[in-house]
C-alpha cells in the first residue's frame, strides 16, 4: 500500500467535448439498435431451467458461476490488450475510442441485461450457449472498460528513456509490446482487474436470473439459486448461497488475487525498493514446491519466448516532429466518422421523437433525483462511519495488516446476494422502503472507502505524526489540519468508486422482494427495473441515457475537479 | 578538418544539421543549427555543453531515435533513417527495465537481434563479467546502486558488440566517487582493448570528465545549439587530473564557455539601439539562496570579489553545468561578470552582499526589472490593471513563442521564484494568475 493505485476512469483525461458528445450519441444509438433488435423478439421465451434448492446443488452452481466469471475476464483481458493499443497507437481510432470508452463505463448496463439476453438467444439457437453468452456479456460489458482504459493510459505513459532504449535496441512492435509495454502496464492492469472482477460478481448473480415480461429466464448458478429461493420465500437456501459465494471468493481471492498482486509489484516502474509487503502464502507455496515451480517455470519460459519472438514485425517506423499526417486519409476517416454520428443523431432523435415527452423526460429526471440524493445521503454516512474507523486502524499497523486483506474481500462480495436479509426486516418491521432501501446501494461498495482510507492513513509519513504531536496539535485541529489532507487523495479514490458503483448498483437495489412482496422505492433504479420487468424499450432507453448523463455529470463536475485537487495539492 | 592521418574508416559523417521545434504562430525555435561533425573509428569524442545546447538532441540524432528538421546524417555512409544496428546506447537514467532481471536486460538487444538463446546467455554472461558485474546475474535493478546499475546499462549496451557506443551523461546520476570508478573501469577497458567498440560518442556538462576521457571535444554554444569550438585532447590514458597540462585545458574549456555570451552581446548592444521587440531568454532553473551563496563566496575571503571558476566548482563541489548558470544569472543581472575562466563581483553585486535582507530584495528587484524584460512586462501589466492580477497563462504563451514549452517552464518557474523573492508580486498557483500585495510598498 504505498500509493493509491487509481481506478481508470479519474485520469484528468480532456478531451474536445464534440468528440465525448459524438461518443455519447453513437454509445445511445447503439443501446437503441440493440434495443430495438432484442425488443421485436418479445417472444415467449423457452421454459425456465428448473433450479433446485438443495444444498447439494449448490457447488455445482458456484462452479458454474465462477467459470461465466473467468471467461468474461478472458474475453476483458483479450479485449484490453487489442482495443487499447489500437487507441494509443491510432491516433484516428483513438479520437474515437477513447471517448467511447468513456461513455460505456459510465453506462448502467445492467438496466440492458433483458435486452442482451434476448439479443444472445436470438443470435444462437441452441439456447444454452445462448443465453450463457448473454450473461458473460452482460460481465464482460462490466470488466472491459476499465481495464482497456487502465491499459490505454499506461501505454501513453511509458517512461522516455525506456521507450528510447527499446528503440535503439531495435524491439520489433511484437516484442516491444510484451517486454516493454504490458510490463508496464501491469500494476494498473491488475488492480483494474480486481476492481472488474468486484463489479462482475454483482453481475453475474444479476445476470444468471433475468426476467423479461411474464418469463424468467434461470441459468444454473448462484444468481438463480438465490433468486428461487427469494421467491419461495426460503431464508435457509439464501443463507446457504450467501457461504457458498463467501467460499468461491474467499478461494479466488486468496489463490488467484493475492499472490497476482504481489507478483505485479515487480512491475512497478519506481526504482526504489523497500516497503513491500510480505508475499502471501500462495506465492510462497509457489515458489518454495519444486513440483509447482518446474510447472510455473515451464509457462514462464514460453510465455518469455513467445514474448521475445520477433515475428519479423517491422521497426517503428521514424518521423518527425512536424510531419503532418495525411490529410486526404483524415479527410475521408472524419467524414466517415461524421456519418456515423450523423446516422447516430439521426436514430436518437428519432427515438426521442417517437417515444419521449417533455413530461415524461422530466419524470424520469425527478427519479433521478432522488436517486442521486439517496446515493449522497448513502456516501454521506458511510464516509461519517468509516472515515474514522479506517484512519484509527490505518494508524495501528497490526490492525491494518488485520483489516485490509478483510475489507478487500469484503469489497469483492457480491452485495445483492445480501438484499434478501435486508429485505426480510424490512418486512417483518413495515419499515418505509424508499429511506431503508438507501443503504443497500453501498452494502458492497462502501469497503472501498475504508481501505483506501485505511491505506491513507498507514501510509500517513512518520515524521508528520510526530510533528503534529510535538506541537500538540489535537482534537479536532488534528483533523481538519493534519489527517484529513493526508487521506484525502486515498478517501477520493475509494468514494469515487464507492459512487460510482452505487448509481448501478440502484437498479437492483430500488426494487427488492422476498416471496410475494416486492418493495420498491421510487427512484432511476426502480424505474429501470420496472422498465426491464415490462419490457418496456422506450423507458429502458431513457432509464439507461438519464443515468448515463447523471453520472457523466458527476464525474465531470465533482470527483474530476476533486481528484485534481488532491493530486496536486494534497500528495506528499 | 581531417588532414593527415584520416585513413581509419568513417563512422559517422553529419552534415549541416538542423532540429528546429515547430511553433506555428512565430518563427521555429531552433535548438540546433548549422552542426558538422565527422566522427571515425578508434576515437572518443565528447559533446560538451550546457543544458539547452542541443547535444542530447545531436546525440539522439546519431542514434536514429529522432530525425532532424534538416541536415545529411550518415552511418557509414549510408543515410540513417532509423535506430541503426551497430549503435547502441547509454542513458542518463539508465533506462533499465525493473521487471527484467540483470541479465534478461543485458540479453535484450541480442533478443531483439533474435539471437538463439543459448548464444544470447553465453554473450550476456561474457558482458555481465567484462563490466564487473559477475553474480549479479539474477538481481533486479530496483536492488542495486546507481553505479551497479548503471554497470548494467553499459553491459547492455555493448553485448550487441556496437561499432559505435553513444553515452548520454552516463555518469551524472551518480555521486562523485562512484562515477569516478566507473569512469576510470570504462577507460581501462578501452585502452586495453577489451571494449567491443570502435568508437565513442558521449555527451557531457562536466568539463573534466570530458578532458579525461576524450580525444576530441566539440564544445558547444547555447541557444541555439551550435559547435562553437572543437579541441583536441593531447594525452595518452590513464591521465592525471592535477596535471598542470590537464589544469591548463580545464581552464581554458571554461574560459571557453564563458566568453562566448559576453562576445556575443557586447556588439549587439554597441549596435543597434534601435527599438528591439522584447525578446525574451530562457531563464535557468537557480535559485536566489544559490546565487546570494555564491556572491558571498566570491566576495568572501580568499576569493576578494574575483574567483577562479575550476577553484570554485572544485571547492563547491559542482560541476561546471551547476555553477555556470549561477554565474551566467549573476552575469545576466549584472551582479557579476565572467573573464577568462574567473568570475567578478559587479558593484550592484558587492552592494548585494553587504546589504541586509529587505535591501537586498530591493537590490534584486532593481535588478530583475533592468535585466529580465518579462518580469518587468509583468509588472508593467499588474500595475496597469484595475485589479492588479493578471493570468500567467499569457505570459507563458508569449515566452513559448522564443522557446521550447519546456524552456518556457523552466523560465516560468524561475520568474515566479525570482519574483517572489523580490516581491515584486505573488503568484497564486491554485488559479494560475500573478497579483500585487496590497501591503508591499515597493522602492525602486
Amino acid at each position: 500500500m504505498t500509493t493509491p493505485a487509481l481506478p481508470a476512469f479519474v485520469s484528468g483525461r480532456r478531451l474536445p467535448n464534440l468528440w465525448d458528445l459524438a461518443a455519447i450519441l453513437c454509445v445511445l444509438a447503439g443501446l437503441v439498435l440493440v434495443a430495438h433488435a432484442a425488443g421485436g423478439t418479445l417472444a415467449p421465451l423457452p421454459a425456465a431451467n428448473t433450479i433446485h434448492l438443495g444444498l447439494a446443488y449448490l457447488p455445482y452452481y458456484a462452479l458454474r458461476t465462477t467459470l461465466r466469471m473467468f471467461v468474461a475476464l478472458i474475453f476483458s483481458i483479450v479485449f484490453t490488450l487489442v482495443v487499447a493499443p489500437l487507441a494509443a497507437k491510432s491516433r484516428r481510432l483513438g479520437v474515437i475510442l477513447i471517448p467511447a470508452l468513456d461513455i460505456l463505463q459510465s453506462v448502467p448496463i445492467l438496466g440492458f441485461l433483458s435486452f442482451t439476453v434476448l439479443f444472445f438467444l436470438n443470435l444462437f439457437p441452441g439456447r444454452v450457449l445462448g443465453a450463457e453468452l448473454a450473461a458473460v456479456f452482460a460481465i464482460f460489458t462490466s470488466q472491459a472498460w476499465n481495464m482497456t482504459f487502465s491499459f490505454y493510459q499506461s501505454l501513453t505513459t511509458v517512461p522516455r528513456d525506456l521507450d528510447e532504449a527499446s528503440r535503439s535496441f531495435r524491439l520489433s512492435i511484437w516484442q516491444r509490446f510484451w517486454r516493454l509495454e504490458v510490463p508496464f502496464a501491469m500494476p494498473g492492469l491488475v488492480f483494474n482487474t480486481m476492481l472488474s472482477m468486484s463489479g462482475g460478481w454483482f453481475f453475474v448473480v444479476a445476470s444468471e436470473a433475468v426476467t423479461v415480461g411474464n418469463t424468467t429466464f434461470l441459468l444454473p448458478g448462484i444468481g438463480s439459486y438465490v433468486s428461487v429461493a427469494l421467491s419461495h420465500s426460503d431464508l435457509a437456501a439464501v443463507i446457504y448461497a450467501i457461504i457458498a459465494m463467501l467460499v468461491v471468493i474467499l478461494i479466488y481471492d486468496q489463490l488467484l488475487f493475492r499472490p497476482l498482486v504481489a507478483w505485479s509489484a515487480k512491475f512497478r516502474f519506481e526504482m526504489t525498493s523497500g516497503g513491500e509487503a510480505p508475499d502471501p502464502w500462495v506465492l510462497s507455496v509457489l515458489r518454495r514446491t519444486r513440483l509447482l515451480q518446474l510447472v510455473g517455470d515451464a509457462i514462464g519460459d514460453i510465455a518469455n519466448r513467445v514474448g521475445g519472438l520477433r515475428m519479423r514485425l517491422p521497426l517503428p517506423v521514424l518521423t518527425t516532429k512536424s510531419q503532418k499526417p495525411s490529410r486526404v486519409v483524415d479527410g475521408i476517416w472524419f467524414t466517415l466518422v461524421g456519418v456515423v454520428v450523423a446516422f447516430a443523431f439521426w436514430r436518437v432523435a428519432e427515438f426521442v421523437a417517437a417515444s419521449v415527452t417533455l413530461s415524461g423526460l422530466a419524470h424520469v429526471v425527478l427519479l433521478g433525483f432522488y436517486t442521486l440524493l439517496r446515493v449522497a445521503a448513502a456516501m454521506i454516512i458511510c464516509t461519517i462511519v468509516w472515515v474514522p474507523i479506517g484512519v484509527w486502524i490505518g494508524l495501528r499497523p497490526r490492525w491494518a495488516r488485520l483489516i485490509q486483506p478483510i475489507a478487500q474481500f469484503l469489497a469483492a462480495f457480491p452485495a445483492n446476494l445480501l438484499f434478501p436479509i435486508v429485505v426480510i426486516v424490512l418486512v417483518r418491521f413495515a419499515l418505509n422502503p424508499n429511506i431503508w432501501l438507501t443503504p443497500l446501494m453501498i452494502v458492497g461498495t462502501q469497503w472501498y472507502v475504508l481501505f483506501n482510507v485505511v491505506a491513507g492513513a498507514s501510509a500517513f509519513p512518520g515524521d508528520l505524526k510526530e510533528a503534529s504531536a510535538n506541537l500538540g496539535i489535537k482534537g479536532l485541529l488534528w483533523w481538519r489540519r493534519v489527517i484529513i489532507p493526508g487521506i484525502f487523495p486515498y478517501y477520493i479514490t475509494g468514494a469515487l468508486t464507492a459512487s460510482g458503483a452505487a448509481w448501478n448498483s440502484s437498479i437492483v437495489a430500488e426494487v427488492a422482494s422476498w416471496g410475494h412482496t416486492t418493495l420498491t422505492a421510487s427512484g432511476l433504479g426502480s424505474y429501470i427495473a420496472q422498465a426491464t420487468t415490462e419490457g418496456n424499450t422506450s423507458h429502458i432507453v431513457l432509464g439507461v441515457f438519464v443515468m448515463t448523463a447523471f453520472v457523466l455529470t458527476i464525474n465531470r463536475i465533482l470527483w474530476r475537479p476533486l481528484h485534481a485537487f488532491a493530486v496536486r495539492r494534497l500528495t506528499f | 578538418m581531417d588532414q593527415t592521418l584520416q585513413t581509419t574508416p568513417m563512422l559517422v559523417s553529419i552534415a549541416n544539421c538542423r532540429q528546429s521545434y515547430p511553433k506555428e504562430a512565430a518563427s521555429d525555435v531552433i535548438i540546433l543549427d548549422d552542426v558538422n561533425l565527422e566522427l571515425r573509428e578508434g576515437e572518443i569524442v565528447g559533446l560538451l555543453g550546457r543544458s539547452g545546447s542541443g547535444k542530447s538532441t545531436l546525440l539522439r540524432i546519431v542514434a536514429g531515435l529522432l530525425k532532424p528538421t534538416a541536415g545529411d546524417i550518415r552511418w557509414r555512409d549510408k543515410p540513417i533513417t532509423g535506430p541503426v544496428r551497430g549503435v547502441s546506447m547509454v542513458f542518463q537514467s539508465f533506462a533499465l527495465f525493473p521487471w527484467l532481471t540483470v541479465e534478461e536486460n543485458v540479453a535484450l538487444g541480442l533478443e531483439a537481434q533474435g539471437v538463439p538463446k543459448t548464444e544470447r546467455e553465453a554473450r550476456a554472461e561474457d558482458a555481465i563479467d567484462l563490466i564487473g558485474l559477475g553474480g549479479y546475474e539474477n538481481a533486479y535493478p530496483k536492488e542495486m546502486s546507481g553505479g551497479m546499475r548503471q554497470r548494467v546499462g553499459l553491459a547492455r549496451a555493448l553485448v550487441v558488440h556496437p561499432d559505435l557506443l553513444l553515452m548520454d551523461e552516463p555518469f551524472s546520476a551518480l555521486d562523485v566517487l562512484t562515477a569516478e570508478t566507473l569512469r576510470t573501469d570504462l577507460i581501462d577497458l578501452w585502452s586495453e582493448g577489451k571494449l567491443p567498440v570502435k568508437s565513442i560518442l558521449m555527451v557531457t556538462h562536466n568539463i573534466e570528465e570530458a578532458v579525461l576521457m576524450c580525444d576530441r571535444i566539440l564544445v558547444f554554444s547555447s541557444n541555439p545549439g551550435r559547435v562553437a569550438s572543437e579541441l583536441k585532447v593531447p594525452f595518452p590514458h590513464p591521465r592525471e587530473r592535477l596535471d598542470p597540462e590537464f589544469r591548463q585545458l580545464v581552464d581554458d574549456i571554461y574560459a571557453l564557455m564563458t566568453r562566448r555570451p559576453v562576445e556575443h552581446r557586447a556588439p549587439a548592444h554597441a549596435i543597434d539601439r534601435t527599438p528591439p521587440p522584447p525578446t525574451f531568454q530562457a531563464l535557468p532553473v537557480v535559485s536566489t539562496n544559490l546565487m546570494a551563496g555564491l556572491m558571498e563566496t566570491i566576495e568572501g575571503e580568499p576569493y576578494n570579489g574575483l574567483a577562479d571558476l575550476p577553484a570554485l566548482a572544485s571547492a563547491f563541489q559542482m560541476e561546471a553545468d551547476e555553477l555556470l548558470p549561477i554565474g551566467e544569472a549573476l552575469q545576466m543581472l549584472g551582479f557579476a561578470e565572467f573573464e577568462e575562466g574567473d568570475i567578478k563581483l559587479t558593484d550592484a553585486g558587492r552592494r548585494f552582499v553587504e546589504a541586509d535582507t529587505d535591501d537586498r530584495k530591493a537590490e534584486f528587484a532593481a535588478a530583475l526589472r533592468a535585466h529580465v524584460p518579462m518580469i518587468s512586462q509583468i509588472r508593467q501589466v499588474l500595475d496597469e490593471r484595475w485589479n492588479h492580477r493578471a493570468p500567467a497563462l499569457r505570459f507563458r504563451d508569449e515566452l513559448e513563442d522564443y522557446m521550447s514549452p519546456d524552456y518556457a517552464d523552466d523560465t516560468m518557474r524561475t520568474i515566479i521564484a525570482w519574483g517572489r523573492y523580490a516581491e515584486l508580486f505573488s503568484y497564486d498557483r491554485e488559479a494560475d494568475q500573478f497579483s500585487l500585495e496590497d501591503e508591499e510598498d515597493e522602492n525602486d
